[in-house]
């Protein structure tokens, strides 16, 4: 514990950077994503391309991803630019699959219901699938918040500054409680923003405290998200 | 566009197979560490699984267990197992961590095929008198098999991924390219190494795919990952009705 008594500065430093490095890609991910779920829901036939495109680009190992971007979009290889937008890819391949299966939760019934009530195409997505889809959408943004946190780390391996940086030099210094200190911060970087995505959740959602009749088809469409995407 | 040229020229070089670094045996040593991941990963992780899902307990862990391995950095776990075992013992480690990261995937396909069953199916083989061991093995594994492939796919991607990683606490594998040409700063052999990896992936991505794609087949209707009964609207089961009143 000597070790991050001496260095408390720099651990600061770089779980403030990590956390920072990971915030954008997160964002881009949701924005990103969830006009592309919609129209992969909506068009029958843009949702094979669109789904197998998407599953394709997260097969992509990160490392090699960080490596082969560069020289595609004519940046350095040390860019920091280089990690936000490789996590961006991540993040909307994942988030688009969620966003998918989140408006196909949403009751068929309810929907036909909303029509006979007189709502047209547009304004059903907003008052009534978007809304209805929204605790599926927010277990796929968890899934997608705590992997990003995760992935970052990889990016020390192509210059970027995080709090991967603690795993190398513990390792080349021989520090274990150096490493140690790395994944602890980084994992309370995710619980944060799990935490936080939570609470903004309950915030923008009050009805899912309550469950109502289509909350058993909900729930088990958010586990199913929660439990089978994940980060490679 | 040049440095992909450059990379192409890399791999194709006669060096390639008769050098210091052949791709074969990096190929090689990359698959033998999926593979043997992989396996041990199933080992533990479809049993628990399968508990899971035919009892319904314990739901929590296997939530709880893909959740905290999402936030597990891997590269972290790689270097401290590595630096606790010995930089002399690095595959053991390396090994450690792959199933680490594996068996949560694995878990959670095994424990969703059999959640994602029908009800109804379940309990008209029951009613049928088959015992639980045989609803097990006879309905429940077979009807989800095609979501516990995809917990093996993405177990697998995994462990690829992260065994890019393992190069860097002096293992070989693929990743050994990527880390000597970002050091000696050979934009070839990194690029090339890139290539190589992606491929890797996505060729063994594609054999999980065909492979859920002929358990669909040989299971007729079975449960989909994504596409639960578009016009049936289904009635809450027992399962599910004490799931609701759990959270109020």
């Amino acid at each position: 514990m000597n070790w991050v008594g001496a260095n408390r500065d720099l651990i600061v430093e770089l779980t403030l950077t990590h956390a920072r490095l990971s915030l954008l890609p997160i964002l881009i991910g949701f924005v990103v994503a969830v006009p592309l779920g919609a129209f992969a829901w909506r068009f029958r036939w843009a949702r094979g391309l669109t789904l197998t495109v998407v599953g394709l680009l997260y097969t992509i190992p990160s490392l090699a991803l960080f490596v082969l971007l560069p020289p595609i979009i004519g940046i350095s290889f040390l860019s920091e630019l280089n990690v936000t937008i490789a996590l961006s890819i991540y993040a909307v391949a994942l988030m688009t699959r969620s966003a998918t299966e989140a408006l196909e939760s949403v009751d068929p019934d309810v929907r036909g219901a909303a029509s006979a009530m007189g709502y047209s195409g547009w304004g059903r997505f907003w008052a009534v699938d978007l809304p209805l889809a929204g605790p599926v959408l927010l277990a796929g943004l968890r899934v997608v918040s705590v992997s990003t946190v995760s992935l970052v780390t990889v990016g020390v391996l192509v210059g970027s500054r995080n709090l991967g940086y603690l795993f190398l030099n513990g390792l080349q210094r021989g520090i274990v409680a150096e490493i140690a200190t790395g994944i602890v911060m980084t994992v309370l970087i995710a619980v944060v923003f799990d935490l936080l995505l939570a609470t903004a959740g309950r915030l923008v959602m009050p009805w899912t405290r309550g469950a109502g009749a289509g909350a058993g088809r909900t729930r088990r469409a958010a586990r199913r998200v929660a439990l089978t995407e994940g980060p490679t | 566009m040049n440095l992909f040229q450059d990379a192409l020229a890399w791999l194709t070089d006669p060096e390639r197979s008769s050098g210091p670094n052949p791709l074969v045996d990096r190929i090689g040593e990359h698959l033998w560490y999926t593979v043997l991941a992989l396996v041990v990963s199933a080992l533990i992780a479809i049993p628990l699984g399968y508990l899971i899902g035919h009892t319904g307990r314990g739901r929590q862990l296997a939530v709880l267990g893909s959740g905290a391995a999402r936030a597990l950095p891997s590269l972290g776990l790689l270097t401290i197992f590595t630096l606790l075992v010995g930089v002399g013992n690095a595959q053991v480690a390396a090994i450690a961590v792959f199933v680490i990261l594996g068996v949560p995937s694995i878990l959670a396909g095994a424990y969703a095929g059999v959640e994602a069953v029908d009800r109804t199916v379940v309990d008209a083989a029951r009613a049928m008198g088959m015992t639980e061991t045989q609803i097990l093995f006879r309905v429940e594994a077979p009807l989800g098999l095609p979501l516990l492939l995809g917990g093996l796919r993405s177990a697998a991607l995994q462990i690829i991924a992260t065994a890019v990683l393992a190069a860097y606490v002096g293992l070989g594998g693929l990743g050994i390219y990527i880390q000597r040409g970002i050091s000696l700063r050979t934009y070839d052999e990194m690029l090339g190494g890139a290539i190589l990896i992606v491929l890797l992936a996505l060729a063994v991505d594609a054999v999980f795919a065909i492979g859920e794609w002929v358990a669909r087949r040989a299971i007729g209707s079975g449960p989909t990952r994504s596409r639960p009964h578009p016009d049936r609207t289904e009635p809450l089961t027992t399962d599910q009705q004490s799931t609701l009143e759990e959270i109020r």
